[in-house]
């Protein structure tokens, strides 16, 4: 329910501003493709609309903050939120010798955590007495209306109406500060209005993320410091890649160049491919533990591969031309290895080591998920044991800006060292 | 024994699935020092299968080359190839492209420097020396690999349609810059192209294969070479041998082409 709520707020938010942009904003474009008149269906023309980029930004945080009750936006933005306060409601008790007798029940309903005293209430008239409680906002508490009734349950006292509404057991009644359900045996539940509101434990709101982070970066997470965490897994990351590369790189120069390595490994390589390395975890832990040696195995044989196959077309994608000519000015092999084929390949080697580098990222999470005593992935998987969603959530985050941020680099080293990709 | 001969060449390429294909039949040729022979014939003739074989990228089923008096076994840095396009290393820059060979000899830059510099000047790129090779257009690209052949110093110069992706224009400059190399570095030269004007300006003999077999098909002596090393080539071609000439060797490869068409066309 509340999930099609969000989709159809991200949807207005989607059209809306979309047509207020188009309408409202003038985007000139000051190039000549501003007078383009064929632009749907010529890819060269859709430029990423930055305007759109920065609204799909703030609008995920909106959404995000208004349905968590953020205090970060103006409360007008938070979608309702759950009753807090003073929620009444009357009730109609029958006993057995046919008498009935109405009561109020007062009920503070209290933010989680809280543990506050039910509130003062005066007895009433008649054999009915009221009743006074406390619920938690989002959680529900069972009301023994009977227990402080002249008549008990001894004496028929059975409760036949909420607010004037005839109730049974396995019925309810809703009224303005929330739902009253009848249990089978007939006691009153009593449920505070939820509202649309997320609870924290499933959604925390953006300032508890930030303060998380804060707090972790400040004082740590399960005895190590958050720099620890995330150096730790990084650190796997780098070692099992460069070992990767390490191998793999020479192997594939050697499946590019000679049948009987081409031959001997091709096997083997076609074979691991399609292993995903998460298939492997299970494996490296029966053989190495779950200590730093297996996790950089497995990250190695998750490199191993993608690095072997990038060396092995990067040899075989060189102009035939090229050696040639370099064969005829004289350079000997081992100078046409390093002089021509090695420079050639550098651009798919650098392609290689970017898609490496992401499944390296991806695999080491996933490896610390399962066990590991230090890391990003740990730290998420103990959070989530706990319920600390916005551990969970700070750690998903961080990661994603790690995984980004290694693939802005390796995009940048890739332009400064390899400036000739593509330009053959 | 200074000079090239090929001698009995033949060449046929055995393919996996059984069939064969006779490139080159018995194809003798023998160029002095110095000489520069234009190659034409129709498309699938053998002239780039020949030009391998001259490289020593190929080694042929019969025959053999021999060069300067002793015979041609592989690939030697006595005999520069220039390539239609593409073979320029875009991971270095100019000067260092054109710096390959001696490099690869181990000299020094006091040892090839004055020389490569003398090149790209001849050349007309010597403000583009430490420019990237993608930053050049087709025609400087051909004159840097050009020059990176001189700079090599080889004995024979083997061209495969080196100015064939070039605009008539840019065409017309590199053929004189051809014909001027040639004459001041005194190479011997062969040349493979599919233009006849080409041919017969910068060939001081002129060879037209026929194909299937390919085979030697008829050879000239020209004078135009030598006129066109002092004169401008749009002279040359008023010559009115020049059109004479023009006209009777497309006449004849124009022939065999319709003959090949023909031929292909009843095998179908
Ligand atoms: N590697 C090869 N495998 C099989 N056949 C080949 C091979 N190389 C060349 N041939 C055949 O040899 C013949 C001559 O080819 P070649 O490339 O030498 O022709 P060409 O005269 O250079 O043609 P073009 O003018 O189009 O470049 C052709 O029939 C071709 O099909
Ligand atoms: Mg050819």
């Amino acid at each position: 329910m509340t999930g099609l709520l969000i989709l159809a707020a991200y949807v207005a938010i989607f059209v809306a501003s979309f047509l207020i942009v188009k309408y409202a904003v003038k985007t000139a474009r000051r190039d000549f493709t501003s007078l383009k008149t064929v632009t749907f269906g010529d890819e060269s023309a859709v430029k990423s609309n930055r305007i759109a980029s920065v609204v799909s930004i703030l609008t995920i945080f909106l959404i995000w903050a208004s349905f968590t009750g953020s205090a970060w936006v103006p409360s007008f933005l938070h979608v309702p939120g759950p009753f807090q306060g003073i929620a009444t409601f009357d009730y109609t008790a029958e006993a057995d010798d046919g008498t009935t007798d109405d009561a109020t029940v007062t009920v503070l309903v209290h933010p989680v955590g809280e543990d506050p005293e039910p509130p003062q209430v005066a007895p009433g008239e008649g054999w009915a007495k009221n009743d006074s409680d406390v619920v938690a906002s989002w959680r529900s508490g069972l009301i023994r209306v009977d227990q402080n009734d002249e008549k008990s349950r001894d004496e028929g006292h059975r409760v036949i109406a909420v607010n004037g509404e005839p109730i049974a057991p396995g019925g309810e009644v809703i009224t303005e500060y929330g739902r009253v359900g009848m249990s089978p045996k007939g006691t009153l539940n009593f449920e505070p209005a939820k509202g649309l509101q997320m609870e924290s434990i499933w959604l925390p709101p953006p300032e508890a993320v930030v303060a998380r982070v804060v707090e972790i970066a400040r004082d740590g997470y399960r005895d190590s410091t958050l720099w620890e965490h995330l150096g730790y897994s990084l650190f796997r990351v780098i070692a099992g890649f460069l070992f990767g590369a390490l191998v793999g790189i020479p192997l594939g120069y050697a499946m590019g160049l000679s049948d009987w390595f081409r031959g001997w490994f091709d096997p083997i390589v076609e074979f691991m491919r399609p292993v995903p390395p998460l298939a492997l975890i299970p494996l490296v832990i029966i053989w190495a533990g779950i200590g730093e040696t297996g996790k950089i195995i497995l990250l190695f044989l998750a490199a191993l591969w993608i690095m072997a196959i990038a060396a092995r077309s990067g040899v075989s994608g060189v102009r035939i031309s090229k050696v040639h000519a370099a064969y005829s000015l004289g350079a000997s092999k081992w100078q046409i290895l390093r002089h021509v084929i090695i420079p050639n390949s550098l651009p798919d080697i650098f392609t290689g080591a970017r898609v490496a580098m992401g499944v390296c990222w991806g695999t080491v999470v996933a490896a610390e998920l399962v066990a590991a005593e230090k890391g990003a992935g740990m730290m998420i998987m103990v959070a989530s044991k706990f319920q600390l969603t916005d551990i969970v959530l700070m750690g998903i985050i961080l990661i994603g800006i790690i995984g980004f941020g290694i693939d802005m680099l390796m995009r940048w080293a890739e332009r400064v060292l390899v400036p000739w990709k593509g330009k053959g | 024994m200074s000079g090239l001969s090929i001698e009995h060449l033949s060449m046929r390429f055995d393919l996996p699935n059984g069939s064969s294909v006779q490139a080159l039949q018995d194809v003798n040729l023998s160029l002095a020092q110095g000489e520069l022979l234009s190659v034409l014939g129709p498309s699938g003739c053998g002239k780039t299968t020949l030009l391998n074989i001259v490289a020593g990228f190929l080694a042929p089923t019969e025959g053999q080359i021999v060069l300067n008096g002793h015979k041609v076994t592989g690939p030697d840095a006595e005999r520069g190839m220039v390539f239609q396009q593409g073979a320029l290393f875009e991971w270095m820059s100019v000067r260092e492209n054109v710096s390959f060979g001696p490099r690869m000899k181990g000299q020094k830059e006091s040892q090839y420097g004055a020389n490569v510099d003398h090149l790209l000047e001849i050349v007309g790129l010597k403000d583009f020396k430490e420019k990237a090779i993608y930053e050049l257009s087709g025609g400087m690209q051909q004159r840097v690999a050009l020059a990176r052949c001189l700079a090599n110093d080889p004995d024979v110069i083997l061209m495969d349609e080196p100015l064939g992706a070039l605009d008539a224009l840019t065409r017309e400059k590199m053929q004189s810059l051809v014909l001027k190399l040639w004459k001041e570095t005194g190479k011997t030269i062969i040349l493979i192209t599919h233009s006849v004007e080409e041919a017969l300006l910068l060939g001081e003999r002129l060879l037209v294969m026929a194909p299937r077999p390919g085979r030697i098909h008829k050879e000239y002596a020209l004078p135009f070479a030598d006129l066109g090393v002092n004169a401008d080539l749009r002279e040359v071609k008023k010559h009115p041998e020049f059109a004479q000439r023009r006209e009777e060797i497309l006449g004849m490869i124009w022939d065999m082409e319709e003959e090949i068409m023909g031929r292909s066309e009843a095998d179908a």
